[in-house]
């Protein structure tokens, strides 16, 4: 076990196994997403309330459920480079940021894009739309603080501790602002009780989020190795690497 | 180390606080002249029937609060940092997360309850109805001081940053709404005669938690700044 | 398939511009979040093999002085 949490620390060996990772997650991801998105777009039958305009959720929900799993994989990895000051967990935090920030924004998005065939309007101060928001502000936030110190290493730790107040905040956030909108509606995926959306439609949704899931960790990934190579460009292995290609 | 020593030091940093911000009795009132200003910006810019303002006078007075504590949780620490005091305190053998108490307890006299006992004031000018304005001070009180707290955290934060100012109100507004969605909750209740209590005492647990935890994050943010 | 025809797919009963430019802006920042760190670490490694071969160059230079 602490043999791994070694290895995680070490860039090169991070690097390394981040690339053999990407090299097969990566093809997956984009066929998983790719058939998700075309059954969902062209062989469910539409929602007898909203037409065809509820194909939108193909993308929304699995956006929305992953910018904040996002939030709190850049909290906790925050939390790790705290306690451990490991260097690659601070890594880990700044790569989630802006995918996360990204996610956040296409769910607002295509949330006000649905809004205007279903509601009519293309904003409404609802509860989940205004607490994506909030979640827009907490990522940008973060990006923010680490852009205005010089120091890089102190910023990683400001942002680590921002996105742990923030984790802390996030259910305080969306509890207040659910009982601040109390006309929302019920959340229609529970994987605990019975689910209120019908199989031929959860199935390519829950896809979907997989998919969704697994891009988040491709970039994830790929974008540490961009950081650990400019981080590391004056090491040794860096050197062999450049003069090997 | 006796206990009435490092008691002393707790009372002693008090002191020095309240000196310091008593020093300057003007720009002591810059938050309530602040509060003032932009309260005549509500009428201007809504429109001046006393129908519409009072109706939204809650929520104004609220925003106002808030935007009055963000601009003066920014100078928190500036000071101390500035001529190096900032450092004392971090090498103190007493723990960091008491010695930031002081501080957070002046933030909140002078901001906070300051600004909740001018509030009737304002509150008059925008036509809040009278069973919303003992709710409104009391709701100010309990949320201004979970707002200085995490004001306090913006603060420490940025402290080191030549351009902290703009940055400061990215950070902590979004800590900040759900105190504002409770405390405006509260006078809004109070002036359509609902029960008010509950709200101030979902505030006073916030205050509670943000007592308890923000010391840890202030003082760790406080050592980053430091170092850098 | 659902629809019946292409046509009707692009159109879904009204609701097609709506659905189909989510979907168009999501795949592309996908597209985005995939494609940037990739041109990203390319334009790296260009820059880092470059200031390995002048640093090669400067050494072989110097040996070259020397001998």
């Amino acid at each position: 076990m602490w043999t791994f949490f070694h290895k995680l620390g070490s860039p090169p060996w991070l690097y390394g196994i981040a690339g053999s990772i990407l090299r097969w997650l990566l093809p997956i991801a984009v066929v998983a997403l790719s058939v998700g998105v075309v059954w969902g777009l062209l062989y469910t039958s539409p929602d007898f309330r909203q037409g065809n305009s509820y194909r939108i959720i193909y993308i929304h929900v699995p956006a929305s459920v992953v910018a904040l799993a996002g939030y709190y994989v850049m909290a906790i990895a925050g939390a790790v480079s705290l306690i451990w000051k490991m260097k690659m967990a601070d890594i880990a935090m700044l790569a989630a940021a802006p995918v996360g920030a990204a996610l956040t924004f296409v769910a607002l998005l295509t949330g006000s894009i649905w809004g205007k065939p279903t509601w009519g309007t293309w904003w409404v101060w609802d509860a989940r739309i205004t607490s994506m928001l909030i979640l827009l502000f907490l990522y940008l936030g973060v990006m923010a603080l680490y852009e205005a110190y010089d120091n890089k290493a102190a910023a990683a730790r400001a942002c680590a501790i921002l996105a742990l107040v923030g984790t802390v905040n996030i259910p305080i956030i969306y509890k207040s602002v659910d009982w601040w909108y109390s006309l929302h509606q019920p959340a229609s995926i529970k994987f605990t009780g019975e689910s209120t959306i019908d199989p031929s439609m959860l199935y390519p949704l829950l896809l979907c989020i997989v998919s969704f899931y697994l891009l988040f960790t491709c970039v994830l990934l790929a974008n540490m190795r961009v950081e650990i190579l400019r981080r590391e460009r004056k090491t040794g292995w860096v050197r062999r690497l450049v003069g090997e290609s | 180390m006796s206990s009435g020593a490092s008691g002393s030091i707790y009372g002693a940093l008090l002191r020095r606080q309240l000196t310091l911000a008593l020093r300057r009795p003007v720009q002591l009132l810059n938050p309530a002249l602040f509060f003032a200003i932009v309260i005549v910006l509500f009428p201007l810019g809504l429109g001046p029937a006393p129908d519409t303002l009072s109706m939204f006078a809650g929520g104004i007075l609220w925003i106002v609060a808030l935007l009055a504590n963000m601009l003066g949780a920014e100078t928190l620490f500036q000071g101390d940092y500035d001529d190096g005091s900032l450092d004392q305190l971090l090498i103190a053998e007493q723990p960091l997360y008491f010695l930031v108490m002081p501080y957070l307890l002046v933030q909140w006299l002078l901001s906070g309850v300051l600004l909740a006992l001018l509030s009737p004031l304002f509150a008059l000018m925008l036509g809040l109805p009278e069973q919303g304005i003992v709710v409104l001070m009391a709701s100010l009180a309990l949320g201004c001081g979970v707002m200085s707290v995490l004001g306090a955290i913006g603060a420490a934060l940025t402290v080191g940053l030549r351009r902290g100012g703009i940055l400061i109100a990215l950070l902590v507004t979004p800590f900040y709404m759900p105190v504002l969605i409770f405390g405006a909750g509260a006078v809004n209740a109070a002036v359509d005669g609902l029960a008010f209590a509950p709200y101030l005492a979902i505030l006073g647990a916030m205050f509670s938690l943000a007592l308890a935890l923000g010391p840890v994050a202030i003082s760790a943010a406080l050592r980053i700044s430091a170092d850098s | 398939m659902y629809f019946d025809s292409v046509a009707a797919a692009l159109v879904m009963d009204g609701h097609g511009p709506y659905v189909w430019s989510a979907y168009g802006i999501t795949l592309t920042v996908i597209a985005l979040l995939v494609l940037l760190p990739i041109v990203s670490k390319r334009r790296l490694l260009r820059e880092l093999r470059g200031e390995h071969r002048r640093n090669r160059q400067s050494e072989s230079r110097s040996s070259v002085e020397l001998s």
